[in-house]
């Protein structure tokens, strides 16, 4: 079946994406700026609210898909990345994307991330990253600071931050970029690239929780944001992103290190739905198949 | 019975103790006789002992019988392993001289020593063809059609050219060259009569069920290797290919399920199959298709657990884990078969059972079934009934909003697919009101919990879960499932040819529970019986929960099946209890 995902005539405005249902998210919250984000790259791409699917897991940021007027699909935690990808090799036609937290992505989701963007399944992965698990009131998470207090470490973590970005290159998705959820408008820029990127495309949007988080505020990182697109023209150049990636976590040992936001990686590959259609027709796959003569394959 | 026959063939896995078993299956299937295989082999991959059994029959084959009438030994652990089965009147054939054991006396046994390897080696040079050698000497001492065996030789060899097709023709007649000319025949045992060829297909277990799903319509396999489940993804994925479906291989069970559980969404039909480690695994996404009513079919080829366990042997210890598996309540359907044509038609009712109901269906199969062959007869495609789910079409009426839970009197509701205009919702893990929205208030829980079991309520009416053999009112009625059903149906033929009153109920459906064909089947029997291969009787802990029988249990948990004669010696016993009013 062939659906028209994006299409210019489609011309709903950012509002128009939103459901009904009003967000139960606290006040000042950076999940709803991510929101709006998506609507505007979903306004401005014209996408089709009928032939787009938002997945998410569990945790505050991922009820965005139950705010918005698409298909959409609130799993279990930690597994919207197999549920998206079954979908999209089941239906490589629609629009998939992918809304969920650090704690969700990073820890116990950690294990399918390596093999969607291995892959290059054609997915957009949106995390938004308040760098705590929200949901289940402040516990650390995989990208809290070292020496955060956590309801289960008052003494302060002992673990280390990682990185989701030079995680992503390594692991080789084809669309590695960082957003920041104080600046809407460029974050929505980031989101429709994703969006447009034919592969696995991954941001990671620092997402401020003003409930549970109280170092890793807007006000902190403000000052902190800077864009990378100026010095870094060339986005195929992996070592370059690398460094450029390696520099996120900087500015939690040293107060004058700033935080980049942008794209810092993409090429283009083939992506696997792509490769899965070419085995399709290289094994002459058809949708009114000879079930007759498929059995008699198996004759006596 | 009249001219059943049963070889086992016995040696060391790689010896070609499997493929030898399978030539001579296929070679029965085109004479046109009955046949059924059993075979049972270790979890190494190089080595340890490995069986091959074929049973042949003029008469439909119920079961893998209960020993051989004819043993093949490749190597002395084969014949050590075996010969306590050495009665009187049995055959065996074994390697020598030059093999690597020499048989005790066994008074009664008819013995033909054939010089396997020595032939292999000295005459045809190539030990590999040992097989094939002691494939001939059969083939001659008990008459099988030497065209039909060199026809499935040739084609399974063709692929690698004449050449080899010659080698191994090569080594069947010097197999029976040496029959002929050093052995007499002995022993009564003879190749049923053939009959015209059949119009039949040769499936093994899991192959019944890959072809099952593709006929259910199937277009989205994702899986993690696991034994003995793997081979059911390994038919499927060129297959899947040609009707234009894809077999995924996913980084673990968990992501596996999840594959499918976004396929089910995104409205194509899906299945994953695994055993008892990976069932385990997808505990939590079943009851995430379950909350969000999405149909979804997961094979559980049952091995000896726990843990780890035996993973190439037999056992039905996983029906509670079916059943029961998964947090909350979770209304699923548990079906299981018992041989190799009902795995094919089985998948298919799972199919239409979890399209129908909007719920995950778990298909019960095990080690055994899964590389039990048959020869079935070929399915007939336009009379199979598919069934599909019911998809909202859509509505552009103003003020129309598609509820996607919809309240209804069976407790379906329609399905909305992405791609359709109208039908857009959002799914939730989270309880969830008509329209799919999150809510957690009394009323629309206690509603909500309702709709979902009223869909498998009435089930047990609905779909005819069970079939039923035997006398009215017989004296001994026996419940089974599974696999088991194979052998207890043969057991109860043996029983009735004896004159005694038994009957047998075989339910498909294990959950929800047949429970009023399980009440009137044991009000018409004295006493009820249920053997199952594992330790705590679950199938009979079932019955004793929901309904008022008592049933006694019978158990095997040695990772092999049942045999019909054991069935046979626990029914006389508790027959002749019965008659002594004990
Ligand atoms: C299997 C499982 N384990 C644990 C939980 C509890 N849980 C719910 S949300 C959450 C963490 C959420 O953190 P994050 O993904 O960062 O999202 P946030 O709430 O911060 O947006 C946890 C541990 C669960 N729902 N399921
Ligand atoms: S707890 Fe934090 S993440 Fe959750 S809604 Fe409130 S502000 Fe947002």
């Amino acid at each position: 079946m062939e659906l028209t995902v994006l299409n210019n005539n489609v011309q709903l405005k950012p509002k128009e994406y939103r459901s009904t249902i009003e967000p139960t998210w606290c006040p000042g919250c950076g999940d709803f700026a991510v929101t709006a984000a998506i609507c505007n790259a979903f306004s401005s791409l014209g996408v089709n609210p009928d032939n787009a699917v938002l997945v998410s897991g569990i945790g505050c940021s991922s009820r965005l898909p139950l705010w918005m007027r698409s298909f959409g699909f609130h799993s279990c935690h930690g597994r919207a990345v197999p549920v998206a990808v079954g979908m999209k090799l089941s239906r490589p036609e629609l629009l998939i994307a992918i809304t969920i937290g650090d704690g969700d992505a990073y820890s116990i989701g950690g294990g399918h991330l390596p093999h969607a963007a291995r892959r290059n399944i054609d997915l957009t992965l949106i995390v938004m990253d308040n760098q705590i698990y929200a949901l289940t009131k402040k516990q650390v998470s995989p990208t809290s600071r070292e020496g955060m207090k956590g309801s289960l470490t008052p003494f302060g973590t002992l673990d280390s931050p990682m990185n989701p970005l030079t995680l992503m290159l390594t692991y080789g998705a084809t669309f590695v970029a960082q957003a920041f959820a104080g600046n809407p408008k460029v974050t929505g820029d980031i989101i429709k690239q994703a969006i447009e990127h034919k592969g696995f495309s991954f941001i990671n949007i620092i997402s401020p929780c003003p409930t549970f988080n109280t170092i890793d505020t807007f006000e902190y990182y403000r000052p902190r944001i800077y864009s990378i697109e100026d010095l870094h023209a060339d986005k195929t150049d992996r070592i370059n992103a690398y460094e450029l990636a390696e520099s996120s976590l900087d500015h939690t040992k040293n107060p004058e290190a700033k935080v980049p936001v942008g794209v810092f990686y993409k090429v283009d590959k083939p992506t696997y739905d792509s490769k899965v259609a070419v085995l399709k027709v290289k094994y002459k796959g058809t949708d009114t198949p000879d079930l007759k003569a498929i059995y008699n394959r198996f004759r006596a | 019975m009249p001219n059943d026959l049963i070889i086992r063939i016995a040696g060391e896995g790689g010896e070609g103790v499997i493929s030898s078993g399978d030539f001579l299956m296929q070679a029965a299937a085109r004479l046109g006789v009955e046949v059924v295989t059993f075979k049972t082999f270790p979890s190494e991959i190089k080595g340890g002992y490995a069986l091959s059994q074929v049973r042949v029959s003029e008469e439909p084959i119920l079961s893998q019988g209960d020993s051989f009438n004819i043993l093949v030994a490749f190597n002395g652990e084969a014949y050590a392993v075996n010969k306590k089965s050495l009665t009187p009147g049995t055959v065996l054939v074994y390697d020598y001289p030059g093999g690597d054991f020499e048989p005790e006396e066994h008074p009664g046994v008819h013995k033909y020593p054939v010089p396997m390897s020595k032939i292999a080696k000295d005459v045809l040079t190539s030990y590999i063809s040992k097989n094939m050698v002691a494939l001939g000497a059969v083939a001659e001492l008990f008459g099988i059609g030497m065209e039909s065996l060199k026809s499935s030789i040739h084609d399974k060899f063709i692929k690698k050219g004449m050449e080899m097709v010659e080698t191994n023709y090569k080594a069947i007649d010097a197999g029976a060259d040496y029959v002929r000319k050093n052995l007499k025949k002995t022993d009564p045992f003879m190749f049923p009569t053939t009959r015209p060829r059949k119009d039949t297909i040769i499936l093994e277990g899991n192959q019944a069920v890959a072809l099952g799903a593709l006929t259910a319509g199937c277009r989205f396999f994702s899986c993690y290797p696991i034994t003995p489940a793997t081979s059911i993804a390994n038919y499927l994925t060129e297959l899947m290919l040609q009707v234009n479906g894809y077999v995924y291989q996913a980084e673990d069970e968990i992501a596996s399920i999840g594959n499918c559980v976004g396929a089910s969404f995104a409205g194509v039909k899906t299945m994953t199959a695994t055993s008892g480690p990976g069932l385990d695994l997808m505990s939590e996404l079943i009851g995430l298709a379950v909350m969000a009513e999405l149909p979804l079919v997961i094979v559980d080829v049952q091995r000896g657990g726990p843990s780890t366990g035996m993973p190439t042997k037999h056992d039905q210890s996983d029906l509670f884990a079916a059943c029961f598996g998964s947090h909350g309540d979770t209304p699923k359907i548990v079906l299981a078969s018992s041989d190799v044509e009902e795995n094919f038609y089985m998948t298919i009712e799972a199919f239409n059972l979890a399209e129908q109901y909007q719920t995950p269906v778990i298909l019960l199969t095990d080690a055994s079934l899964a590389i039990r062959v048959e020869a079935i007869p070929t399915p007939d495609p336009s009379k199979i009934k598919i069934v599909n789910r019911t998809v909202y079409q859509g509505s552009i009426e103003e003020g129309e909003k598609f509820q996607r839970y919809k309240v209804t009197e069976s407790g379906v509701s329609p399905i909305g697919v992405p791609g359709t205009f109208g039908a857009a919702y959002a799914a939730t893990g989270l309880e969830h009101s008509e329209d799919s929205g999150p809510r957690t208030n009394p009323e629309t829980r206690t509603m909500m919990t309702e709709k979902r079991w009223r869909k498998i309520a009435n089930l047990e009416n609905e779909w005819k879960p069970v079939e039923r053999e035997g006398d009215s009112d017989a004296d001994v009625g026996i419940i089974s499932w599974g696999l088991t059903q194979s052998v207890v149906k043969e057991a109860v033929q043996r029983l009735r040819a004896k004159g005694l009153k038994v009957a047998a109920l075989y339910p498909k459906m294990l959950w929800p529970l047949p429970v009023k064909a399980i009440e009137s089947f044991s009000a018409s029997v004295n006493k009820v019986l249920v053997p199952e291969a594992n330790y705590q009787g679950q199938l009979a802990e079932l019955i004793s929960a929901k309904t008022s029988v008592k049933p006694v249990k019978f158990n095997v948990f040695r990772g092999e099946p049942f045999i019909p004669a054991e069935i046979v010696k626990k029914v006389e016993e508790l027959y002749e209890l019965e008659k002594a009013g004990v």
